[in-house]
């Protein structure tokens, strides 16, 4: 069973965020990273972008295939990791921590509360992830 | 499509294994094992063995024989001897590719053609309509007693010389040789699909399971590791050998595949011939061509290719290379933008990527050339 941290919240694309202060960082999950396999590409917004809740915000690229990154929630980009050009294969080493792609400034206070929890998002990829 | 998925006879070895199974063309197969780059590096630097038993052989065996595979495939079929191998095409009269393929001689007149898997119908369908009128070649699809397993790398030789009741460093590039390996009988084929030396062994389907624990057996501690069609896509990439349904299909012409050197109007009529004639004589309109991402981006099948914003070509395959640790591809591109180091872009996501022509193969040939 992939690794779910209870601390998280979670999106049904496989995204995680946490809450740091008033920010919130953003990656995908150990699941989403067994499934894509070896990750090569990573493609994230600059510093200053604004993503949007549910919408795409970059992409994540492996050996086989292309998959469009989600965001959890919406708001200005005050971080990117700029790390994963060089070493993409970090979103498989450690996809919870030195794998982290964005933090981002909220805009809203209510999408939080949206997300799943790790108990919810657990029985999602339970069901095949779908 | 309800169609069932077809299955190798090694499928119950992969799913014990813990590969991850997926459909490709009309059969489940490994994708992968324990991960792609990783077995990718051990075909490169150990032993890779590939579960191949998804693609087909066809048998052809009569006094008409050689006329039919003169008439289908684009080589000449004329010289090539007992126990030699050759790689040909078949085309469409138009010169659009129908596969492309292996001929082996197996004797006097005896042949076995193996075929991509899934072509499978649709080349018995070709083969033998388009030979009804050569008397005395008789044709039997030998595809679901055949196991395939691919034994590629620098270690490669050792263990399947370890494993063989007969001399196997003997049998030349494009050469085979009948023996048996882990006691079963197989045609040994120094072969493959990923630019490493090593063989391509032809089982019958209920030997294939005990040859490939034999091979895995003997293997382990030369780092001998099953490869799934993730890192056999890779593999072959950095040779920039064409994939059917990628890189070649119907709708492109063997020459500008880059197919030519298997080409021989000269041997005199085959399927396809005039057209290829005539596009040889007027000039290939685009080339397929090996390219390398000068920004970083990932080409992919499909992504259109520009030139100054001018549409000039189609990205067919690409990839991460893991050898080379480069986004390289292969793509069809107008013939004047054909020379190795000009400058292109591949447009990604609606953004023009800087991309250049490439030397290939992408990384260095191992295969045993006869010196």
């Amino acid at each position: 069973m992939a690794n779910v941290p209870n601390d998280l919240r979670y999106t049904r694309e496989h995204e995680w965020a946490k809450q740091e202060g008033d920010r919130v960082r953003v990656g995908i999950t150990a699941y989403a990273q067994e499934q894509l396999g070896d990750v090569v590409f990573v493609e994230l917004p600059k510093v200053g972008a604004k993503v949007t809740a549910t919408k795409n915000f970059g992409v994540v690229e492996s050996v086989k295939a292309v998959s469009d990154l989600f965001a959890p929630i919406s708001g200005e980009v005050v971080e990117v990791n700029g790390e994963l050009g060089q070493k993409p294969e970090t979103v498989n080493q450690d996809p919870y921590g030195k794998g982290w792609m964005l933090v981002v400034k909220p805009s809203s206070k209510t999408e939080w509360d949206q997300l799943l929890t790790a108990q919810q998002y657990e029985e999602l990829i339970a069901q095949g992830g779908h | 499509m309800s169609t069932p998925l077809k299955r190798t006879p090694l499928y119950q070895e992969h799913v014990a294994a813990g590969a991850r199974m997926v459909p490709f063309s009309g059969w489940e197969m490994p994708v992968q094992y324990t991960g792609i780059i990783e077995e990718h590096r051990a075909a490169r630097q150990a032993i890779g063995l590939f579960d191949v038993s998804h693609m087909g052989e066809f048998e052809v065996e009569g006094p008409g024989a050689l006329a039919a595979l003169q008439h289908l495939t684009t080589n000449d079929v004329a010289g090539l001897e007992i126990g030699q191998v050759q790689y040909s095409v078949l085309c469409y009269p138009n010169g659009t590719i129908v596969d492309d393929l292996t001929v082996y001689r197996l004797g006097g007149d005896r042949y076995m053609l193996t075929v991509n898997a899934g072509n499978i119908d649709k080349d018995w369908a070709h083969v033998t309509k388009s030979t009804e009128h050569i008397k005395d070649a008789r044709w039997r699809n030998a595809s679901e007693g055949t196991g395939l397993i691919a034994v590629q790398g620098p270690k490669a030789e050792a263990l399947v010389a370890r494993l063989a009741d007969r001399d196997v460093a003997s049998i030349g590039y494009y050469r085979f040789a009948r023996g048996h390996v882990g006691e079963v009988p197989a045609v040994i084929s120094r072969t493959g699909y990923t630019g490493e030396d090593g063989f391509e062994l032809y089982a019958p389907a209920d030997g294939t399971v005990t040859l490939w624990k034999a091979l895995l057996a003997a293997g382990r501690g030369d780092g001998a590791t099953p490869v799934g069609l993730g890192a056999r896509d890779t593999l072959r990439l950095e040779m920039k050998y064409a994939l059917y349904g990628n890189d070649i299909d119907d709708t492109t012409n063997a020459l500008e595949a880059g197919l030519g050197w298997v080409v021989k109007p000269a041997k005199g009529e085959f399927i396809g011939r005039e057209a290829l004639e005539k596009v040889r004589s007027e000039g290939l309109q685009r080339r397929l061509v090996g390219i390398e991402m000068v920004d970083r981006a990932v080409a992919r099948h499909g992504y259109p290719v520009q030139k100054d914003g001018r549409a000039v070509g189609v990205v067919t395959s690409g990839s991460y290379g893991p050898s080379v640790d480069k986004y390289i591809g292969i793509a069809y591109v107008e013939t004047p933008l054909a020379a190795a180091g000009t400058a292109l872009d591949v447009e990604i996501r609606g953004q023009a990527k800087a991309a250049r022509v490439a030397r290939t193969p992408f990384y260095p040939s191992k295969v045993k050339k006869p010196g």
